[in-house]
């Protein structure tokens, strides 16, 4: 799965995430993460995000994700829904049974 | 032997002892002088108003390593400890103990005061902002001492605590010194109401140096604040700013899951078996703590039943069902906002009162030990029932004690209302980072997935399972919360000991460390 366009996902609310994505040129996956609870949770998102992004397949891509302290849930979602944006043709893994 | 009013009196009674005879102008006050009576709004012997507070420091000569102590009042709007501590570092005065009843965000200049050694080290019940930050990332070598409000009454009254120079701001003074948070007579710019905190440093203090921006004419009744316990009144331009001092009226919450908290505390307080015609209540700040009084006033009406008193900081909300007759009296230590401040002005039985009344430990008696029910607020809980209300969950100093501890202890029902999860942070831990106040003095927690009891009252227990409320263990809470957000990493500790956490007894109850 090829990131052909940067995009982005989500908001700056209170319990969401905004998440951004762009292509990473063969470097692999990279996570930047600010978050209001990096210290409790940082990894716990760090591995949410990593685990959404190999699901889809998507081996480079550089992820800019603001974190204002959203569940596992909302942070797959998010992904899920940067990386449609981003790739060609219709992605709506969410639609899959 | 005469004298000097011509009169023969003995020089020793058995049963009393030795008399001192009547000296005529032997002694300061006890002649009349008659070309000083026109002076007499100056005071006979001393005039009290003094053009600055570098005049008033020196007339006192405060000196290297003494303590000096402030009230938060004016909360977010002070300015005169700033005021105060920049004139000081500017006379070269240096190692002092600042004794606040509390700080906040505006009082972030400390930090500066203490990296050049004009404060060695504080003590408050709370601290906010910049100069929390700086202890919490270990920038000060001496730790800040947490006090209960009651606990710092306690220190105070007792010695413990020794004040050398009290400075108090006050809104409304006349030049011998008696002083309010209000006006009768005006409109005092930065009113404030209660000046329950700083009654007792009036009382107290060796030196008591009051700071108005608005000089009244004698006397200033009602006053809370007695001219016999001032030394000195410093007239300055502007003693706080209005809008951080009170807010116009305290925002009702439309939150739904702190409704539901509120209507979950108010059900636990009607099925406590402390809800009877004449019970008393306490309630915090806090959105949940301020909306429980409103779900509270339908049961009182539907049960026809009257609260004796409503203690500590007064609110809108406590005021409302005060004017309608719900709360027969008002005592209060602090007004919250604009409508407390005008109650306590023009309603009668709003009394003020001390924070020594109102909630130390070890006088005679303290209010705070006659509340059937308060409703507090808590960052963390844990499975022991202790709860933290100072350091963040990432670990830094940003609350206060308040009157937290002092409550529970004394309340037959002390409520704790939290919501069960904020943000991602559950608020139920197997361990609270900091201890405020300890379990064993907590009842009930409420919170909007459940209502937990301390297993230490099966009393309370069986009443609200009786009233078939939605009763769980605090384990059960717990889980739900974990089984939604996860489990958070434990906060990473350095060693350092940045805070030192005093029960209201004065025995130190938890340190907090500094935050890698």
């Amino acid at each position: 799965m090829k990131i052909k366009q940067t995009s982005i996902a989500g908001t700056l609310e209170s319990s969401d995430i905004s998440i951004a994505v762009e292509d990473n040129d063969g470097r692999g996956i990279e996570i930047e993460l600010v978050s209001t609870v990096e210290n409790q949770f940082g990894g716990q998102i760090r591995k949410v995000i990593r685990e959404t992004l190999e699901g889809l397949g998507v081996k480079d891509v550089l992820v800019r994700a603001n974190d204002k302290g959203a569940l596992d849930c909302t942070i797959q979602a998010r992904v899920k829904t940067a990386v449609g944006r981003a790739v060609d043709g219709n992605l709506r893994p969410w639609e899959e049974k | 032997m005469f004298n000097k009013a011509g009169r023969k009196i003995p020089s020793f009674i058995d049963g009393i002892g030795p008399l001192v005879p009547y000296r005529e102008k032997a002694a300061n006050g006890q002649y009349k002088n008659t070309e000083r009576s026109k002076d007499r709004q100056h005071n006979p012997s001393r005039d009290k108003v003094m053009g600055s507070i570098e005049q008033v420091i020196e007339a006192i000569g405060l000196k290297d390593g003494m303590t000096i102590s402030f009230h938060h009042h004016f909360r977010n709007g002070d300015y005169i400890v700033n005021m105060v501590m920049d004139v000081i570092a500017k006379m070269g005065i240096r190692d002092l103990t600042v004794a606040a009843s509390s700080l906040t965000d505006i009082h972030a200049p400390l930090v500066k005061h203490i990296q050049s050694g004009v404060v060695r080290r504080i003590e408050t019940s709370g601290l906010r902002g910049e100069l929390a930050h700086a202890y919490s990332c270990g920038m000060f070598d001496i730790p800040v001492i947490i006090n209960s409000h009651g606990g710092r009454a306690r220190a105070i009254a007792s010695g413990e605590c020794p004040i050398d120079v009290a400075f108090l701001g006050v809104p409304s003074c006349d030049p011998y010194g008696n002083a309010n948070g209000y006006s009768r007579g005006d409109d005092a710019a930065s009113a404030c109401g209660s000046l329950g905190y700083a009654k007792v440093d009036a009382q107290h203090a060796k030196n008591v140096v009051l700071i108005t921006d608005n000089l009244v004419s004698y006397p200033n009744v009602p006053f809370g604040i007695p001219e016999s316990q001032v030394d000195y009144v410093v007239v300055v331009d502007c003693i706080g700013d209005p809008k951080g001092i009170v807010s116009g009226a305290t925002r009702y919450t439309s939150n739904p899951k702190e409704l539901l908290i509120a209507r979950h505390a108010a059900d636990v307080i009607g099925a406590s078996g402390y809800f009877y015609d004449g019970f008393s209540m306490q309630t915090g700040s806090g959105g949940a703590s301020l909306a429980t009084t409103r779900f509270l006033r339908e049961k009182m009406l539907a049960a026809n039943v009257k609260a004796s008193f409503a203690l500590g900081g007064i609110t809108q909300q406590i005021v409302d069902l005060h004017e309608e007759g719900l709360i027969h009296r008002l005592l209060d230590v602090q007004s919250f906002d604009l409508r407390a401040v005008e109650s306590l002005k023009n309603n009668r039985f709003h009394h003020q009162i001390d924070a020594e009344y109102y909630a130390s430990p070890d006088n005679a008696g303290c209010a705070a030990h006659q509340l059937d029910v308060v409703v507090l607020s808590a960052l963390e809980i844990d499975l022991e029932f202790n709860v933290n209300v100072i350091t963040g969950s990432d670990g830094m100093i940003r609350g206060a004690s308040g009157g937290h501890c002092d409550t529970a202890a004394g309340a037959a029902v002390s409520i704790i209302v939290a919501p069960l999860i904020r943000g991602r942070m559950p608020s139920i831990l197997d361990r609270v980072n900091t201890i405020i106040t300890p379990g064993h003095t907590v009842d009930v927690l409420v919170t909007d997935q459940g209502i937990a009891v301390n297993p230490l009252r099966q009393d309370l227990l069986n009443n609200l399972k009786s009233a078939k409320l939605p009763v769980v263990s605090i384990e059960e809470l717990k889980e739900r919360a974990n089984r939604v957000v996860g489990h958070p990493e434990p906060i990473k500790w350095a060693d350092k000991v940045v805070g030192v956490v005093k029960y209201r007894d004065g025995a130190v109850i938890d340190v907090i460390r500094q935050v890698k």
